[in-house]
């Protein structure tokens, strides 16, 4: 099958893959570049465990081909533990402290969202919360930690804003 | 809640020091940052290919040609095998066990041969180069089929004009069962009143966020087959691979690092499986499957998919005084292998009436054949079912002689007093707590508050209801549980604790990890039992290589069982140790103790050696020890619970719903649960398996239900199609605990996996009549959806068309 020279930004590393164009995004993280926390669940759209940020912003890796990400900024659950991103380790750490996973399969599409969530709203309410992950089906947990870590997750980030904000 | 960060151990609370504390998962940090390696994260082996299968399109049909040649040509394949050929190399198998007594089931090959019986059944395999290669060779293959006519509901499939889908059997009846204890007929002849009903439960599908996956390389050098597969048992897998592909079982290992869900679907044998485990014996290549989303929902086992026609006999003091029950339950097209598709419809009719008073019982079993998928055991197996149709009926039996629900529960429920107690159906409970549950939920969610509420928003049109269910969970299975049927599954479990020349432990163990927390709690038990802080404790599950043989996580085992084990091995190792340290330290071992990591003086607790000092010179200088002194720094031991047959738990929840009488969407607007596990050994843990199996409960409630046609086409299976909760339906859930341990073990603990998910849609579905009593309405069948709802409101007209899965 015909192959197209695809480059993107890829946790800060600037990577070219000839890909087919039927590949998807999630595919190529996981394939090419052994990037396997990003988890494919359903490859339609509904489940969230394929959840990255490209140019910070949420997308389902199983609904972007990976050709149409090139030239842009894509950044995983790897990537973003490894740059220690200040909401994303916040979020970590609650998430363990309040066992806001079981098998942890969700998890790492759940994280993404919720760094956007709390990009945009530092101190969202429960419902906001659920509001915002309800695009992500996680069987184990009921959700109701999950809501508590982001909470407190939240509740952390308030407390050490730089002052000078 | 308080205790999150591991505390150091002290003298005081020793030998319990983490247990009963919420210390959280080693293993949580790592899933955080996306380093799980759930089977379709392992780096693939060198020469890895990929399988995919060809599907059946019907739900039953004669399979006339199938021709493979241009598949077998296509770019990058390297094998194409139909169920015949394959089954030269595999086995098939018939899903029975001799304790279900008459339980009948067909030969069931990996890949289909000559005839289909349920869509999605598994015809053609094919290995290549990559999966889409694989897929794109799967559309070159061609079949042609005679289409046969499908059984689709369970009524229909023992009429006596409905075509028999294994003729060898003479009938679509698997199983039945009946079952009898006191004078039922006399108890409803003498009735102050009888309420009965005609439940459903849908059949509904596990939708574990990560399917079910393998990776089986075979070394044709060794003869030997390792798999990486997603499975909650390697060592029943270690077997079956054995058996059924003719290997020995030495010569196969079978791991399962990290498991994305399994809720009992994990456990049963698939064919897809088997074939990629037998084209890599093949092809001598490794050979690595993942079922899509799509092939999940047409393969792996299903749940439920039961009606229930029941009557319930009460006095005029609102005694419960008999119940009389006719269960037929739907199972696909064969009992599942080897745990056979009998244990959820046993259990369903062996739980009614099971936390009440009452002595007169008739319960009839129909286990009967369709062609859908399989189903088979799944979380809280058989629980709701019984749960269901019990508590409904109590509500009903309640309005029928005017007694508030609460109370007739109260009235019912088995009191303190009976223990040891056995049921009706042979249940022997231990020791329930029934009644401290009731009082406790009874306070925490406000009841006299709720129903001055629920009075009040009646006044403005508002609909609400409360719901209760008390149930009982079966946990802890003893040692006749399936091995007696014949099964090689294992009821025991295995241990080996070592203190490793670092001083710290190494605890291998049977049971296994699907998030449940179980690498926790085994470090809780080992630190606790030895006397070391819980970080120096590395605990290894998965691995029929690297750990025991045993029976691994179901039933809500792993705990109670499997902690026990490592509870006793511990204290094993710590006794080998203290005689060490005492030729040591030349003090006799009794007068030495080890406190966090510390030889100590037991009189004074003052240091004497430290563990890594004592490892040291175990494993570096034992020529300085006494002559014949061997140091025995390793403690294996295996447990299978004796003295009763299951560790029964008890508890009780309670829903609060609001209804939209004009839409028919209910809202959840609370829930509750109090439960007993017994000794609880991590608070935090508990607390989300029982938040967990609610969640799956409510799913179960009102959403989640596999559509067939009258042809046995499966109508939703994906998941755009087919609901699962969201958070943004779901409403916290107020968890609290009795302790009740059992005595038939050291630790006390009891299991606390299937409680949310026992009774959760019965509580739910009770909250949604109560909401609906005052307008008359009432409905007996979940999922509770909103076209449900107004039907039983009036207000869309009776269905043309059955509405039990045929919608």
């Amino acid at each position: 099958m015909r192959t197209i020279s695809t480059t993107i930004l890829v946790n800060g590393t600037s990577v070219t893959r000839q890909v087919e164009p039927r590949t998807h995004l999630a595919d190529f993280l996981r394939g090419e570049l052994g990037l396997t926390g990003t988890h494919v669940g359903c490859e339609h759209g509904v489940c969230g465990a394929c959840t990255v940020l490209m140019d910070g912003a949420t997308v389902r890796a199983c609904l972007v081909l990976a050709v149409q990400a090139s030239g842009r900024e894509v950044q995983t659950i790897e990537g973003l533990s490894a740059a220690k991103h200040k909401i994303t380790q916040a979020l970590q750490e609650a998430f363990c402290a309040r066992n806001a996973l079981q098998c942890g399969f969700c998890t790492p599409g759940l994280l993404a969202t919720a760094t956007e969530l709390l990009t945009q709203d530092p101190t969202p309410s429960r419902e906001a919360i659920r509001e915002a992950i309800s695009g992500h089906y996680c069987r184990c947990t009921g959700y109701h930690a999950i809501v508590d870590a982001v909470q407190q997750a939240a509740a952390v980030l308030a407390t050490t804003e730089e002052p000078t904000r | 809640m308080n205790d999150r960060t591991s505390p150091a151990l002290s003298a005081v609370d020793r030998p319990n020091s983490y247990i009963g504390r919420s210390v959280p998962r080693p293993n949580a940090r790592r899933l955080v940052q996306g380093r799980g390696q759930y089977t379709d994260d392992i780096a693939a082996p060198a020469r890895t290919l990929y399988a995919a299968f060809l599907r059946s399109p019907y739900a039953h049909a004669q399979i006339t040609r199938i021709d493979v040649a241009a598949a077998k040509s296509a770019a990058g394949v390297a094998l194409v095998v139909t169920g015949a050929e394959l089954a030269t190399v595999c086995e098939p198998w018939v899903g029975v066990l001799t304790h279900f007594k008459g339980l009948r089931s067909a030969t069931q090959y990996a890949l289909a041969v000559d005839r289909v019986v349920w869509q999605g059944e598994p015809i053609v395999g094919v290995v290549a180069e990559s999966r889409a290669l694989a897929e794109d060779a799967l559309a070159l293959i061609e079949i042609d089929y005679a289409e046969l006519p499908a059984v689709t509901d369970p009524d229909a499939a023992l009429l006596p004009d409905t075509p028999v889908i294994h003729a060898e059997l003479g009938s679509n009846l698997a199983f039945a069962l009946n079952l009898e204890s006191g004078d039922a007929e006399a108890a409803f002849r003498d009735a102050h009143a009888v309420v009965s009903g005609d439940f459903r439960f849908g059949r509904h599908a596990p939708v574990t966020l990560e399917s079910r996956s393998i990776l089986a390389d075979f070394d044709p050098s060794t003869r030997r087959l390792t798999v990486h597969q997603s499975t909650q048992t390697p060592y029943q897998m270690q077997d079956i691979f054995a058996r059924h592909l003719r290997l020995p079982q030495a010569d196969v290992r079978v791991v399962a690092q990290d498991v994305g869900g399994s809720f009992g679907m994990k456990l049963h044998v698939y064919g897809d499986e088997m074939a990629t485990a037998a084209m890599s014996v093949m092809l001598g290549r490794p050979v690595k499957f993942v079922a899509d989303r799509l092939e999940a929902f047409q393969s792996d086992i299903h749940a439920r998919d039961h009606r229930v026609r029941a009557r319930m006999a009460v006095a005029a003091d609102g005694e419960i005084t008999g119940m009389i029950v006719d269960d037929i339950t739907g199972v696909g097209a064969f009992s599942a292998y080897p745990r056979t598709s009998a244990v959820e419809g046993n259990q369903a009719i062996r739980l009614m009436g099971g936390p009440y008073k009452l002595r007169n019982y008739q319960g009839r079993l129909r286990v009967v054949f369709q062609n859908k998928g399989l189903m088979s055991q799944y979380r809280a197996v058989g629980h709701p079912i019984a749960c269901g149709v019990t508590e409904a009926l109590v509500d009903q039996a309640a309005a029928a002689v005017g007694l508030d629900p609460l109370e007739i529960r109260r009235r019912n429920l088995l009191t303190d007093d009976v223990y040891p107690y056995t049921s009706p159906t042979g249940y022997i409970f231990e020791r329930l707590s029934h009644h401290q549950c009731l009082e406790k939920l009874e306070r925490l969610m406000d009841y006299a508050g709720l129903r001055a509420n629920q009075a009040e928003a009646r006044q403005r049109g508002v609909m609400r209801g409360i719901g209760f269910a008390a149930f009982i969970e079966i946990t802890n299975p003893g040692p006749a549980f399936y091995g007696v049927g014949g099964a090689h599954i294992t009821a025991q479990d295995g241990c080996v604790l070592t203190l490793e020349p670092s001083g710290n432990l190494r605890c291998a163990v049977s049971v296994t990890e699907q998030g449940q927390g179980t690498e926790a709690i085994m470090a809780q038990i080992a630190a606790s039992a030895v006397g070391v802080p819980i970080e120096h404790v590395r605990v290894i599950t998965g691995d029929t290589e690297a750990t025991p043989y045993g029976g691994a996580t179901w039933a809500s085992r792993g705990a109670g069982i499997g902690g026990e084990t490592v509870l006793i091995t511990g204290k094993a190792l710590r006794a080998n140790l203290l005689r060490l340290a005492g030729v040591m330290l030349q003090a006799p071992a009794e007068a030495l103790d080890i406190k966090d990591g510390l030889i100590v003086d037991a009189a004074t607790g003052q240091e004497r050696l430290s563990l890594p000092e004592l490892a040291r010179i175990a494993y570096y200088r034992p020529d300085t020890l006494p002559q014949g002194v061997q140091a025995e720094l390793s403690a294996a031991h295996n447990h299978v619970p004796r003295g009763q047959p299951f560790a029964f738990t008890n508890g009780i929840q309670a829903s609060h719903v609001e209804v939209d009488v004009e839409t028919g969407f209910v809202r959840l607007l609370n829930h509750w649960v109090v439960e007993d596990c017994g000794r609880i050994i991590n608070p935090l843990l508990v607390d989300e398996q029982v938040r967990g199996g609610v969640v799956q409960g409510i799913g179960a409630a009102l959403f989640e239900e596999c559509l067939y046609s009258e042809q046995g086409q499966l109508l939703n299976g994906t998941l755009a199609d087919y609901l699962v909760p969201m958070a943004g339906d779901m409403p916290d859930i107020h968890v609290e605990h009795v302790s009740t341990p059992t005595l038939h073990s050291e630790l006390g603990a009891k299991g606390a996996g299937e409680a949310g998910a026992a009774g959760a849609a019965a509580a739910v579905l009770n909250a949604i009549n109560d909401a609906l009593q005052p307008l008359g309405a009432r409905l007996l069948q979940i999922p509770a959806t909103p076209e449900r709802i107004l039907r039983a409101l009036g207000k869309l007209d009776a269905p043309g068309r059955p509405t039990s899965g045929e919608e």
